[in-house]
């Protein structure tokens, strides 16, 4: 509704005005020269309120009237606001960050120690891939480093719209749209197609970029118990129970259903033929994110739709990153044209961002061109997932989750001492004498405060094709030792 | 800490607070009242046309080109309001070829637009292969000039290149601190003088991510009218309450911190945990610079904390590109979190947030990017360290400098002449971003097209960006540009400006002595792309 501004007064029982005056306007439309006198006499009555509106005394609604100019000035005298933030203790665990001097490929250097990397996502190894380097440097020749510009304002580059197309072509989707950052992509998708008032129904385990976009959306959001059908449906069967109560309010309510193809926090695998099954008879949307799968699991690469056997058509839109399997920045979502298209004018992290600087989009075109020219490597992947999945059971006081071909697996306590701190600090010292003896793990680190369903604590271990049968059987040794040592 | 000296003052910082060495003026004039009686009426008549066609559609008489749903799918609710885009149908398709031009070299001061062909009046597009060689980029944000591929200034990127790969592949917090990244940060607070900073990979996700980080529930943001959208994001995830203040107007500002002190919070009359004022250093639509010295006084008298973004104005304004506490000559301090973003005035990509040590340790264990978000791209924060080097002169040359001065120059340049040719333009004279006035739908278009055939690339931006009666064009200078390119953008605004009758301005200003007029030649010569 326009905020009608007053003449000379302060903006006044504005609702009431407006819905006067959109009263008198449709009165005015409705109104022909054969109507009857008592529709002229309202009329009439009508304009005379608004005349008196408009010139009757205004008082503010929010004033407290009651305070003086000294007693305002003893407030804002007395105020004191929190500090800006808390002081954070030197040895919180977020504070020490490991320090990797020289890239972090397959030989890291960790804190100044040489180790063997498995924690960086660099699943098919593209990381320090000679071809992709050589095509990435070729673009800094032509193009510079930024785009200096979003899409909308010459910022969109003959590598953007390769990179879309190509992407569309290997996902076999019709359209494909790039964002300059993994983390905005998810999180610009979800608002831009389901507003307030809309359903979301998601998953308890889903990530942070995932919560940040249901949280922009202003959505009501339903969260179901982590892979479970049955209480999904169970759900989905609540809400159509709601929804014959209000039919017509059920007509426009849009629907959604977001999951991730393999769950960053808890490594396994979302049920997606039961999913799809669920979408038709309920008739919701399914947004998948596939970070973690995209260029891991099915034969080509695809995800985990090829990995189902899943038809692409069926799922709505397919969200990615191009930081893992890919080895570059930035992200992308996938689909058929009716909806991808929505993005380009109401994504806001794709309209109101500078677009992704035009090597990277190289790095990432030629990153496909790898993996189009070599599916064995999805088999090699698989296989040194299952290697290390086997190696790591067994080891005592600790468990590992996700399923036996993912690449990022969690290796958690086996029984908590009671206390997240203490957890964490036990798995912290597990990692450090693992970085001692020269294999680079890492903490899988969350915001406590901030997340919704706070996964328990965790040591992520990242299986890459570079590594060999040595360093995965020197690894899982090694973290026998340290856990042997430490969880006595 | 290594200490350089510019112009007498050690790591160019400026005069001590207080001392405003800036008087820039700022000027919003409004256009006469047929202009915006005339912008309705084109608004008007393109909604009637857009109501008869799409009631064309509907009969069948016209072909219905927008993508459709899924036949299997006919049944569920529909994914989007058939009135939500009732403009993108029926306004915004018939022009969106002004939008989205797709280029095929660097974004420097000239550029290669690539040709595209509508066979169905902008339904769809097709390249043809052809590009428009050496077009004037009026449009891209590249201030100083850093967009370049010159091989020499780019060696250590290449260096980087080869060395690290282009993705991190794992967050700050886990495998993906690297040792440049420190040192990034590093210069970064030594170039804008405070304690510390931390760098992030985008600059978008800079404000939608640290904002939620340093306010929440219970505690109060004032932010200006016209905020960016990612500061809006940013405000909006963090849960606190916003309360906006009427553009850069300090009245307004402090009207509105008075109620917030003395009444406390809505229903309860809670005090406050904290207010929060976000402001910009320059609004891109607007051109206008904020007003940092009233602002820092407000903020000290009640209280409040600071939050500038400087994504347009780093490198931009001030005597040594160091921003707006330059430009006002403040004391950096003043302002509790200086934001930014590399991408306008150093050709990279990614943002910063800095101010005192507390605070950036804070937001190093407790942002969500530094958790959840990739790190840097290796080659990008060599662009920044090299860029930045150069521009504080670390680099042992004074290239930096030239360009921070090319920029000012060219900025008061070619804002007084075209003051003088009576244009209406917006913006305090020092902003290097500068809205040309166009008002009505049917010149904004005419205008990015006739620009075009012309060999210049302009921006325009209108209704929903802009309020609906103020469509624009955008001019971004740049130090990359040279005089008689101006001279060319110039004429051809002048000629253009007369064709389509632009020049809406009632203001008198004394004409300088006429330029020496170019031959037609010179103005039609071909600006090559050319390394700086």
């Amino acid at each position: 509704m326009a905020w009608v501004e007053v003449p000379g007064q302060e903006k006044v029982l504005k609702p009431l005005l407006n819905t006067v005056i959109i009263l008198g306007l449709i009165k005015c439309a409705n109104f022909s020269p054969q109507a009857p006198a008592y529709h002229l006499i309202l009329e009439g009555i009508l304009i005379l309120w608004i005349v008196r509106l408009l010139f009757s005394k205004t008082y503010k609604l929010q004033e407290r009237s009651d305070l003086t100019e000294k007693e305002k000035e003893d407030l804002i005298e007395e105020w004191q606001p929190e500090p800006l933030v808390p002081p954070v203790s030197k040895d919180h665990p977020s504070m020490n960050y490991d320090i990797v001097s020289g890239p972090p490929s397959h030989n890291i250097v960790v804190n100044g120690k040489q180790c063997i990397n498995f924690a960086s996502f660099n699943f098919l190894g593209l990381l320090d891939n000679e071809r992709v380097k050589q095509k990435a440097l070729a673009s800094l020749k032509k193009y510079g480093v930024g785009t200096c510009g979003p899409r909308g304002f010459y910022g969109t580059f003959d590598v953007h719209l390769e990179l879309e197309d190509r992407l569309a072509k290997f996902m076999r989707t019709e359209e494909a749209i790039i964002y300059s950052y993994g983390f905005a992509t998810i999180a610009s998708a979800i608002p831009a197609y389901s507003k307030r008032g809309d359903i979301v129904f998601v998953d308890e385990a889903a990530c942070f970029s995932i919560q940040k976009g249901l949280q922009a959306s202003r959505s009501f959001i339903k969260y179901f118990k982590h892979n479970d059908m049955e209480d999904l449906e169970r759900l989905l069967k609540e809400q159509e129970i709601e929804d014959q109560k209000n039919p017509r309010k059920a007509r426009v309510t849009r629907r959604f259903v977001v999951v991730e193809g393999l769950y960053i926090n808890t490594a396994d695998v979302c049920p997606l033929p039961a999913l799809v099954k669920l979408k038709y008879k309920y008739k919701v949307r399914i947004f998948l994110e596939e970070s973690m799968s995209f260029g891991v699991l099915g034969e080509h690469g695809r995800g985990v739709t090829e990995h189902f056997g899943v038809n692409i058509d069926d799922i709505d839109l397919i969200s990615a990153n191009m930081e893992n399997a890919v080895a570059s920045i930035g992200g992308f979502c996938c689909g058929r044209s009716f909806v991808i298209d929505h993005q380009r004018l109401s994504g806001q992290g794709y309209c109101f961002s500078a677009s992704l600087p035009p090597m990277l989009a190289a790095a990432a075109i030629e990153a496909l061109n790898i993996m189009e020219e070599d599916p064995d490597i999805f088999s090699v992947l698989r296989e040194k997932c299952e290697q290390v999945h086997k190696a790591l059971q067994g080891t005592p006081g600790m468990k590992v989750l996700g399923e036996s071909y993912a690449p990022a697996l969690h290796l958690q306590l086996e029984s908590s001492s009671g206390s997240r701190e203490t957890d964490v600090r036990m798995l912290r010292r597990i990692v450090d004498y693992c970085l001692e003896k020269q294999i680079a793990l890492t903490l899988a680190r969350y915001l406590d405060k901030e997340e919704r369903f706070l996964p328990p604590p965790s040591i992520r271990v990242v299986v890459t094709v570079e590594q060999t049968k040595e360093d995965i059987d020197r690894a899982a040794s090694c973290i026998r030792e340290a856990a042997l040592s430490i969880l006595k | 800490r290594r200490h350089t000296t510019i112009n007498g003052r050690a790591n160019g910082t400026g005069p001590p607070s207080g001392k405003r060495l800036f008087q820039g003026q700022e000027s919003f004039e409004q256009a006469p009242m047929y202009v915006a009686v005339m912008t309705y009426l084109g608004f008007g008549l393109v909604t009637l046309f857009g109501y008869f066609r799409d009631f064309l559609r509907a009969v069948g008489l016209e072909k219905c080109h927008i993508a459709k749903e899924r036949d299997e799918q006919k049944d569920f609710v529909p994914l989007y309001q058939d009135f939500e885009n009732f403009y993108t149908r029926n306004l915004y398709m018939r022009v969106r070829d002004n939008w989205n031009r797709p280029i095929c070299s660097l974004p420097g001061p000239v550029f290669d637009v690539m040709e595209r062909v509508s066979p169905d009046y902008n339904w769809t597009f097709r390249l043809t292969g052809k590009t428009i060689p050496n077009v004037i980029n009026m449009g891209s944000y590249n201030y100083l000039g850093f967009a370049e591929n010159n091989v020499d200034f780019l060696k250590t990127v290449a260096e980087r290149v080869q060395q690290y790969g282009l993705g991190v592949c794992s967050t700050r917090q886990e495998m993906g601190n690297l040792g440049i990244h420190q040192e990034l940060e590093e210069l970064v607070a030594e170039f804008l003088g405070v304690e510390s900073a931390m760098v992030l990979g985008m600059g978008f996700a800079t404000n939608s991510t640290n904002i939620p980080a340093l306010v929440g529930k219970g505690c109060l943001i004032l932010s200006d009218e016209l905020n960016h959208t990612s500061l809006i994001l940013g405000a909006r995830l963090s849960g606190a309450t916003i309360r906006v203040f009427k553009h850069n107007n300090m009245q307004s500002l402090e009207r509105v911190l008075r109620d917030a002190v003395c009444s406390g919070q809505p229903h309860t009359h809670r005090p406050w945990k904290k207010i929060m004022i976000m402001v910009e250093g320059i609004y891109s639509m607007e051109g206008s610079v904020v007003c940092l010295p009233d602002i820092v006084a407000l903020k000290k008298k009640y209280k409040a904390y600071l939050y500038l973004d400087e994504a347009h104005s780093i490198g931009a304004v001030g005597p040594t590109g160091r921003g707006v506490t330059e430009l006002f000559g403040l004391d950096p301090s003043d302002v509790d979190v200086l934001m930014g973003t590399f991408t306008k005035s150093f050709g990279a990509a990614g943002g910063y947030i800095a101010g005192k040590k507390e605070l950036v340790d804070y937001l190093r264990s407790h942002s969500h990017s530094a958790v959840y978000a990739s790190a840097m791209s290796p080659p990008v924060t060599e662009q920044i360290l090299r860029a930045m080097r150069c521009i504080m002169g670390l680099d042992g040359t004074t290239i930096g400098q030239t360009r921070v001065h090319r920029l000012a120059e060219n900025t008061r340049y070619f804002r007084s002449r075209l003051q003088e040719m009576g244009f209406i333009i917006y913006g305090n004279d020092d902003s290097p971003v500068i809205p040309l006035l166009l008002y009505m739908p049917g010149k904004v278009v005419a205008f990015s097209r006739a620009m075009l055939r012309r060999k210049v690339g302009v921006v325009v931006v209108g209704f929903p960006a802009t309020p609906i009666t103020e469509a624009r064009a955008r001019f971004c200078l740049s130090a990359a540009h040279t005089k008689e390119m101006l001279d060319k953008v110039l004429f051809d605004l002048n000629e253009v400006g007369d064709e389509l009758c632009l020049k809406f301005s009632q203001r008198k200003y004394t004409s300088r002595p006429k330029e020496q007029h170019h031959n037609n030649n010179d103005l039609n010569k071909d600006f090559k792309q050319d390394s700086l």
